[in-house]
């Protein structure tokens, strides 16, 4: 039987697969059909990831076994109870408290990880000696490194026009930049293609059995 | 009350947050820690929020017959189906509220959600980011008609990149002698992603870091009240 729910569960794989496919012809109703399944099933998923992941770990397990230690927690509830009161137009203002506990909590948190992490470790990852490289290969990219971070640095600096000796350093910034955007798309096409090889992996070997794996 | 008390809490728990980070003692270092518990619960029900928000939407345009409303009521489905299923049996690591999944467990070869997962959710989604890979390829087009020096660059670093990366980048340099290594197409490609794609990183990260902080001030000092809506 297993086998059985095995290959149906393949060839709805399959057929699901083909129906968000046919997008690439023109947007049409077995396109829309499988989108909605899409939204729907990924909402359905994270609900019951979010309850059986947070909510019962950090909420209902310790309030239901120990009450007496976790009653503190109650609040929390109340705080997400009144955030639920969103999707009543008329008492909707209550939501406020608790987004604004999020808001503080996210702006506080934020503040100290990207100071510690993005400022601070970047800052002095590139306070390096170029020199110390242990080829002249290194060297050079180490050069690179902080004349691009420096520049790349100079191009965000909005407060001053970008003229003159300041506005060159800014245009080799956007240089450094654009490589790096470059490389990123690479990246990109590279992951959406490997999506794509994986996809029809499914199709000619899953469902079809021409390829073995 | 409606717009004065909300800002007070978020200055009052950011900036506990903040203190705690250089004076992690009592009080602030425990209050920090009961905050981040408290967040992740109220976060939990934003998630919960976002769910039900979709659900009263897709049910509001099914009701006043929107466009394309027959749609709708697949979405409904679908998302009421994967989580009845979810509460009822549970998933591979969780129990549900019936204790007896062994016949279903059987019957599916795992629990019904995920026997959706693999072969409803996994699949579509899958296939929905590898349907990007055709409309990369048609922006792909568009970005690298080099009409202008970065444009220039910006071509000339994707491709470096992924023949580097790719097997058909060592095959093309394979035959470059050992003395010319750096110019081997994987060793060109790791030099730039090395150096000058760390470069542009790093200038991004940092400037996009003292963003943060700028707005993370501004929202806990209340200066930056659009959170709170326009009532």
């Amino acid at each position: 039987m297993i086998y059985i729910m095995e290959r149906i569960g393949v060839w709805v794989g399959a057929i699901l697969t083909f129906a968000i496919l046919s997008f690439l012809y023109k947007d049409n109703p077995f396109y829309k059909i499988a989108e909605q399944i899409f939204i729907g099933i990924s909402a359905g998923y994270w609900f019951i990831y979010t309850i059986y992941n947070i909510l019962i770990p950090n909420l209902f397990t310790p309030v239901l076994t120990d009450f007496s230690n976790n009653r503190l927690l109650l609040l929390p509830a109340f705080l997400g109870f009144l955030m639920l009161c969103r999707l009543l137009p008329k008492i909707d203002w209550v939501s406020r408290y608790p987004i604004s506990f999020v808001m503080g909590t996210t702006a506080g948190m934020s503040l100290i990880l990207f100071l510690r992490s993005d400022i601070i470790k970047q800052t002095s990852e590139t306070m390096m000696n170029p020199f110390s490289a242990p080829d002249l290969a290194a060297t050079i990219g180490q050069l690179i490194l902080i004349i691009g971070t420096l520049t790349g640095i100079i191009y965000f600096f909005f407060s001053k026009k970008h003229e003159g000796v300041f506005g060159t350093t800014a245009r080799v910034g956007i240089y450094f930049l654009m490589v790096s955007f470059g490389a990123a798309f690479g990246y990109t096409i590279m992951a959406r293609i490997s999506l794509l090889i994986g996809r029809l992996n499914f199709l000619l070997g899953d469902w079809l059995g021409i390829i073995k794996p | 009350m409606r717009r004065q008390f909300p800002l007070i809490i978020t200055f009052f728990i950011g900036i506990v947050i903040i203190i705690s980070e250089f004076i992690p003692h009592k009080p602030f270092g425990q209050l920090s820690n009961t905050f981040y518990g408290w967040f992740l619960i109220i976060s939990g029900f934003a998630i919960i929020l976002g769910q039900l928000s979709l659900f009263k939407i897709n049910l509001i345009k099914i009701s006043r017959k929107a466009p394309n409303w027959q749609y709708y009521i697949i979405a409904l489905v679908s998302f009421s189906i994967m989580v009845l299923i979810g509460i009822l049996w549970g998933t591979q690591k969780q129990p549900g509220l019936l204790a007896n999944t062994q016949p279903l467990v059987a019957f599916f070869g795992r629990k019904p959600f995920d026997y959706l997962f693999k072969y409803v959710f996994e699949n579509l989604s899958s296939t929905m980011f590898s349907l990007l890979a055709f409309f990369v390829a048609s922006a792909s087009y568009r970005a690298f008609r080099a009409r202008s020096p970065e444009s220039t660059l910006l071509l000339i670093s994707a491709v470096l990149v992924m023949l580097g990366r790719t097997t058909i980048g060592t095959w093309i340099t394979g035959w470059v002698p050992e003395s010319l290594t750096y110019l081997h197409l994987p060793n060109i490609a790791n030099f730039i992603m090395e150096y000058l794609n760390t470069a542009g990183q790093r200038a991004i990260m940092i400037c996009a870091g003292l963003g943060v902080v700028g707005s993370s001030l501004r929202i806990i000092l209340g200066i930056e009240r659009s959170y709170l809506g326009g009532k």
